[in-house]
């Protein structure tokens, strides 16, 4: 209905329209639409010749308004023949025409020629027009086991403000399968192509509609919005995180959804559905990531080689028509691959829009993060975007990083082009981070020393702080005590090994001299004891050790003596050649005592280190 | 002397870093689960706690404490700030939100998953203080080190077990940590840290009235074996007046905290101990005889007095139907209580009572080494080490009556075998060390040296431990060789001479030196597997290795990413209670009822409505404005837990409430069965017929590989309820009632068929 109506529209405007607004004429217009996938592209090549006595400089293309709206991308280059290389071709302005006297339904763009056409003149060159959301699912909903059915509509005859000469169109469709299609004359229907034509010298605005319905199950993935943020850093990487909200724009799916048909019969019972989705990310794209909110999502491939990485990603469930899901995807890549260096500034050069293939994108929303401390920012885009500019504060900024917010809508693959974000930036700043960390420990080392050796307590006259003051004094002096005694102790053992000796080799003076140097060692000793004793005696926290102190030195003492009775006795009985078995039993006695009297002095050591 | 001070510095800095790699160590073993998973929140309650915390980091602490989620419970909604334990949530906020102040971006699910492994470091350096407490610096490092892996606790905090058990049981450690200093030093300082700690610990987990029990008793057993003191006192008072006013500031304890009869311990102590303080006092400005008329005269009026007060008391708690007790206290007491009387608490599996294995499995060898700690707290027993023995002894019976409290048990018996480890330890290395005289005598002769070490030969003798104990943890060559140099550390005669009396032969401390070393190692080896394959999946995903590879079941999140997205915001969503938490935070979907299972009757209904015949479920749901049903099941990958086998408890909570609901209906030989012998009622519920639908068509027999059996009713059409989604292998399977006009029509299609 709408289509009948809307055709009928355009063709009273054919009609009533003014005559051609110069007198340029397209001598041949082939136009070719590719409806393979949910994207429709339209190629035409037109050859345009100047009938009129002035010089034209600008062609003017015509959409109708319901089409211009869907349209994506225009694109219009010089044709050249087959087989020559393309990549050097430059495209030719087009802008957005606004003219009176036309029809108002429809919009129009004006592509700018090299140079301008005199009289006679004829210039050839390709349109490339692509269009989102212009294939309607008809029916609106459909079962899980239904082909979805889509509707395309355009004119048989080039919508134009000049007159045709000659024309001719062909509509290449996904397979051979087709619904139903408007059959005018000259009209052939071949495998997967239908053909209109040839027509030939067809007034201005000339309009015969025609409609496609065919099945199409190709991916109908559409990302309503998709925010891409590019965060480079200089320390060699450049972080793409790309949020997807992501719709199947067909059909709406209606009725039960059985697992079981669609695991039994995938192909039949799903055939609407796409499962997966397929993105070409750069070469040496690393560290990648697929995850939505609730984490991971576990069904997705990596292959990678030196010229790409292929990264196939499957949502959580499949896509039935009208079904929805959100994830993320992230991967990082090496700065040397997209950022460069001119004129003292530099440049970030990377792709515009999604690795995802064949996705149609309602709102793209890049974000450009450069590092803290860039300057002079701008942005050269091959094509119109909003820009706007923020400030993100992510690790350990202070005063957050630039970012350059460019938002388009309608997005299709051909949007994938480089875009340039120019910017100045000081490699100094880039050292500001970890000297901030650094800084920070080192403030936090130092602090712990300062309180480590710092005296922190508010009285320095409370009892308690005195009390503590006294009792580290009476440590110090128990632990040097401590100390003298374990001396002492040594210096007995060193007697002891002297008499064994003694009993070896019957060496006197060896023995007598050891034990001199011993005596005065010890005696040494006790004179350094005296004072620790009375530091022990007049402080008043020593209360409690003190006792066990005095008694430990006393012992320590009586030791001594033992000792030295004892070595006496040896040194004696070897003066005087007494037997071996003599001097033992001399000494019996002595050993025990000693035994006993060291048992205790190590009792004493012992329960002093408790305390 | 300066070789002494130095020396002290070196062992101080040596068990520093000893604490910090322990701390490492803690954290570390539990990040399994993200590097073998993902970092992801874990299970069902982690899910709510998470939930939780999004919204405190989003909306703030104020309307947090006033939040009423209507997105559970539905239609009844619940109080969430009033009835929450907030600890674990303001913690993860607050780290949350100290890091982006620091401007350190981390998202709020990071914090989460990774608060529970920074809480069990934290956990073992209070082990460390408490233990150091209790018996000293060796057997607080081993005890540390020993609780850092112990598979207990690995298994409620690994990385995204985001439970409040995850800094509960920090808490409750460090409550205890400074219950004992305060009761070694007496100062009032620590005293008011403890109430503060004891706060922090009753804002995480209602297992608090643990503390609150343990500590009354542990006085009173101080009291009665008259271990008496003021230190006793300023431990205990404080802790109980202040801890008291506290706990009462945390909304879901208010009032509870003087009113239930779980707090009543602490205040008959709390009166005992002053009592006792008094008589004390009495005593000290009284003559022995006077004190005597006294004591005569207080005791006949005091028991009259007491004997009205505790008649008026016990009439008051008598009143209350259940003892003033709440269910799960009860059931701590009387082990058969939930079984009898609230099945809701029986039928979760972590209220029921272990088995042996699972001792074996979560505490391993530390089983062994508790007997010998606790004699070793005998030897000598102080204060501190009767708390660890009584701390033990409770431990033990109440993790004997729920799986889930084998968590209180851990640090415990961390504790105590650490104390076992340690003694042996000494024991064994002094008697090697005495009985290497070569060593000693040559080392004799060079005086300077061995004088000082003399003093210090104690203090080495535990640094010798600690570098073995850590040793264990990471068996390098390099800190085996420093053990052998430090066994071969002169030492002095004197000692020997008195040791060697104590000592144990030469050969025999060796071997046995050797053999606690395997023990050691074997509790390594043992934590190191728990942690890595038992406690490490998120049950949110499940893997599975077959012939072809690792394969992975990502269907809960398949599910509840397909709720998310494809259906209405408000859509309210009915499952069996346990998949509650989660809906509503992966699905962002209201839900009936969830796992905080506050109302039984709400439960019911739906377990009724999952028994009933598909008509009446359906009226059943529609009147609570159920769009969508979700039912979980495992028959065709075999996933055991899912909702047939738990539908016992769906039957017999709902039977419970509403008595048309019989159980021995859907019995057979007493007997849960889905296959031909099934009951009829059985083969018509909801619940089978939502789990079987069209699932006979899969392999043409409809073998269920859970139950091992075929089902019992095949070909069978839904007419009340339309299949909306189905994950890839099955697991979940979501249903839509079907609107109210088709059956209308459906009706009177009916009639006038008639």
């Amino acid at each position: 209905m709408e289509v009948s109506r809307f055709a009928l529209f355009v063709f009273t405007i054919a009609i009533l329209a003014s005559p051609a607004l110069s007198d340029l004429v397209l001598s041949r217009v082939d136009r070719r639409i590719y409806l393979t996938s949910q994207i429709v592209r339209i190629s035409s090549t037109l050859k345009v010749e100047n009938t009129g006595p002035e010089t034209v400089s600008e062609v003017l293309l015509a959409f109708p308004e319901l089409q211009a709206k869907n349209l994506a991308f225009l694109m219009a280059t010089p044709h050249e023949g087959k087989g020559k290389v393309k990549n050097t071709v430059i495209s030719l302005p087009i802008k957005a025409a606004n003219l009176k006297d036309v029809p108002p339904a429809l919009a129009f763009y004006s592509v700018s020629l090299p140079k301008g056409l005199a009289e006679g003149d004829t210039f050839t060159f390709d349109v490339l027009a692509v269009f989102t959301h212009a294939l309607r699912p008809i029916p609106e909903q459909i079962t899980q086991g239904d082909r979805q059915l889509v509707v395309f509509q355009e004119s048989a005859y080039y919508l134009s403000p000049y007159a045709v000469k000659v024309q001719s169109l062909s509509v290449k469709l996904p397979d051979s399968d087709i619904e139903s299609f408007t059959k005018l004359e000259k009209t052939t229907h071949q495998g997967s192509e239908i053909k209109y034509g040839i027509y030939e010298n067809l007034p201005a605005y000339s309009y015969s509609p025609i409609v496609v319905h065919f099945p199409s199950n190709q991916p109908f993935a559409v990302a309503k919005e998709l925010v891409r943020e590019i965060e480079i850093s200089h320390w060699g990487n450049v972080q793409v995180t790309e949020h997807y909200k992501l719709i199947h724009g067909g059909a709406q799916s209606k009725g039960e959804f059985s697992r079981l048909d669609f695991q039994a019969r995938p192909n039949v019972k799903g055939a609407s559905a796409f499962r997966y989705l397929v993105a070409n990310l750069p070469p040496r794209a690393h560290s990648v990531y697929y995850r939505d909110e609730i984490g991971n999502i576990s069904t997705s491939h990596l292959w990678g080689d030196s010229k790409k990485t292929e990264l196939l990603i499957e949502p959580r469930y499949p896509m039935f028509g009208g079904w929805r899901t959100a994830f993320t995807i992230g991967y990082g890549l090496p700065l040397l691959d997209f950022l460069y260096e001119s004129e003292g500034k530099r440049f970030l050069n990377i792709t515009f829009s999604t690795p995802v293939v064949e996705l149609v994108i309602d709102t793209l929303i890049v974000k450009v993060v450069l590092p803290e401390g860039s300057r002079d920012i701008s942005v050269s885009a091959p094509f119109p975007v909003k820009q706007l500019q923020e400030t993100k504060i992510s690790h350990l900024d202070i005063d957050g990083r630039p970012v350059v917010v460019l938002e388009k809508n309608n997005v299709v693959p051909e949007h994938n082009q480089y875009f340039q974000v120019y910017y100045k930036f000081n490699k100094l700043s880039m050292l500001r981070e970890p000297l901030m960390l650094i800084s920070g420990f080192f403030f936090l080392f130092v602090a712990c020393i300062v309180y480590m050796h710092a005296d922190v307590s508010i009285s320095k006259s409370s009892a308690s702080y005195l009390a503590k003051e006294q009792w580290e004094e009476v440590k110090a002096a128990t632990q040097q005590i401590q100390n003298i005694i374990s001396r002492c102790l040594t210096t007995h053992y060193k007697l002891e090994a002297s008499l064994r000796d003694l009993s070896r080799t019957g060496d006197v003076q060896a023995c007598k001299a050891a034990r001199k140097t011993a005596d005065g060692l010890l005696k040494e000793l006790s004179k350094e004891l005296k004072p620790l004793l009375t530091i022990l005696q007049s402080s008043p926290s020593a209360a409690q050790i003190l006792p066990k102190v005095e008694e430990l030195v006393a012992k320590e003492k009586e030791l001594q003596e033992k000792m030295m009775l004892k070595h006496s006795t040896v040194v004696d009985g070897y003066e005087k050649k007494s037997g071996a078995r003599d001097i033992e039993n001399r000494v019996a006695l002595q050993q025990q005592k000693l035994a006993a009297l060291r048992q205790e002095v190590d009792d004493l050591l012992e329960f002093i280190d408790e305390i | 002397m300066t070789n002494n001070s130095l020396r002290n510095a070196f062992g101080g800095v040596l068990s520093f870093f000893i604490l910090l790699l322990i701390g490492v160590l803690a954290f570390s073993i539990r990040l399994f689960s993200v590097i073998k998973y993902e970092s992801v929140i874990h299970e069902f309650d982690p899910y709510f706690n998470y939930r939780v915390t999004q919204f405190l980091t989003k909306k703030g602490i104020y309307e947090f404490w006033n939040w009423f989620d209507d997105r559970t419970w539905y239609p009844l909604g619940r109080v969430i700030g009033g009835t929450v334990y907030p600890g674990l949530t303001l913690t993860a906020g607050t780290i949350w939100w100290l890091l982006n102040s620091l401007n350190i971006p981390l998202s709020v699910e990071t914090v989460c998953v990774f608060t529970a492994p920074i809480f069990s470091a934290f956990a073992s350096w209070a082990t460390y203080l408490l233990t150091k407490e209790v018996k000293g610096a060796g057997a607080g490092l081993t005890a540390a080190a020993l609780l850092a892996m112990v598979p207990s606790y690995i298994s409620r905090s690994v990385a995204g077990s985001y439970d409040n058990e995850a800094v509960a049981i920090f808490a409750l450690i460090f409550t205890f940590y400074l219950y004992i200093k305060t009761l070694n030093t007496g100062s009032l300082f620590y005293a008011t840290l403890n109430s503060i700690a004891y706060f922090y610990m009753v804002c995480s987990w209602g297992g608090y009235t643990f503390i609150i029990n343990l500590i009354p008793m542990h006085v009173l057993l101080c009291i009665v074996t008259g271990r008496y003191s003021s230190r006793l006192y300023i431990a205990y008072a404080p802790l109980v007046v202040l801890g008291t006013l506290l706990a009462a500031l945390v909304p879901v304890v208010g009032f509870n905290a003087v009113m239930t009869s779980e707090h009543f311990a602490s205040f008959l102590v709390f009166i005992v101990i002053h009592v006792v303080a008094f008589v004390y006092y009495i005593k000290g400005i009284l003559s022995p005889k006077m004190f005597k008329v006294a004591v005569t005269l207080v005791i006949s009026v005091g028991l009259v007095v007491c004997c009205a007060v505790i008649a008026i008391l016990i009439a008051l708690v008598a009143s209350s139907p259940t003892k003033g007790w709440s269910g799960r206290s009860l059931s701590l007491l009387d082990p058969t209580y939930a079984s009898k009387y609230i099945p809701i608490i029986a039928s979760v599996s972590e209220h029921q009572p272990p088995t042996w294995p699972s001792y074996f499995m979560d505490i391993n060898v530390l089983a062994f080494l508790v007997p010998a700690g606790i004699i070793a707290c005998f030897l000598p027993l102080s204060d501190a080490s009767s708390f660890v023995v009584l701390y033990i002894v409770t431990s033990v019976y109440f993790s004997g009556v729920m799986v889930r409290l084998m968590l209180v048990l851990a640090p415990a018996a961390c504790i105590t075998s650490g104390i076992a480890l340690s003694q042996a330890f000494d024991v064994f290395t002094r008697s090697i060390k005495y009985q290497l005289p070569g060593v000693s005598s040559t080392n004799e002769l060079d005086a300077g040296e061995t004088s000082s070490t003399t003093a210090e030969a104690q203090n080495d003798a535990v640094k010798t431990e600690k570098t073995e104990e850590t040793s264990k943890d990471r068996p390098s060559r390099k800190s085996k060789k420093k053990e052998k140099v430090q066994v071969e550390k002169p030492s002095t005669k004197a000692k020997a001479e008195k040791k060697r009396l104590l000592a144990l032969p030469l050969e025999a401390s060796v071997i046995s030196l050797l053999l606690l070393i395997m023990l050691g190692a074997f509790y390594v080896v043992h934590c190191v597997w728990a942690a890595a394959e038992a406690y490490s999946a998120p049950s949110i995903v499940l893997t599975s290795h077959s012939h072809d590879g690792l394969h992975v079941f990502d269907d809960f999140r398949e599910a509840y990413g397909w709720l998310r997205h494809n259906t209405d915001v408000d859509d309210k969503v009915a499952s069996w209670w346990d998949y509650g938490y989660q809906t509503t935070a992966m699905a962002n979907r209201t839900v009936i009822v969830d796992n905080n299972t506050w109302n039984n009757t709400h439960i019911a209904t739906v377990g009724t409505a999952m028994s009933s015949p598909e008509k009446a479920a359906w009226e059943i749901f529609h009147s609570l404005d159920v769009k969508y049903v979700l039912v979980v099941f495992g028959g065709l990958v075999g996933y055991p837990s899912d909702d047939i086998n738990k539908f016992l408890w769906m039957v017999r909570i709902g039977g419970g409430v509403f008595p048309h609901i019989k159980e021995p209906d859907y019995l057979r030989d007493g007997q849960y069965r889905i296959d031909s012998q099934a009951t009829s009622t059985m083969l018509n519920c909801l619940m089978y017929k939502l789990s079987y639908y069209r699932f006979v068509e899969t392999d043409g027999k409809g073998f269920d590989r859970v139950r091992r059996t075929e089902i019992g009713k095949k070909y069978f059409k839904l007419t009340h309820f339309e299949e909306v989604f189905t994950t890839h292998h099955w697991m979940v399977r979501i249903y839509k009632l079907k609107p109210p006009k088709n059956r209308i029509r459906g009706k009177t299609k009916k009639s006038k068929s008639l």
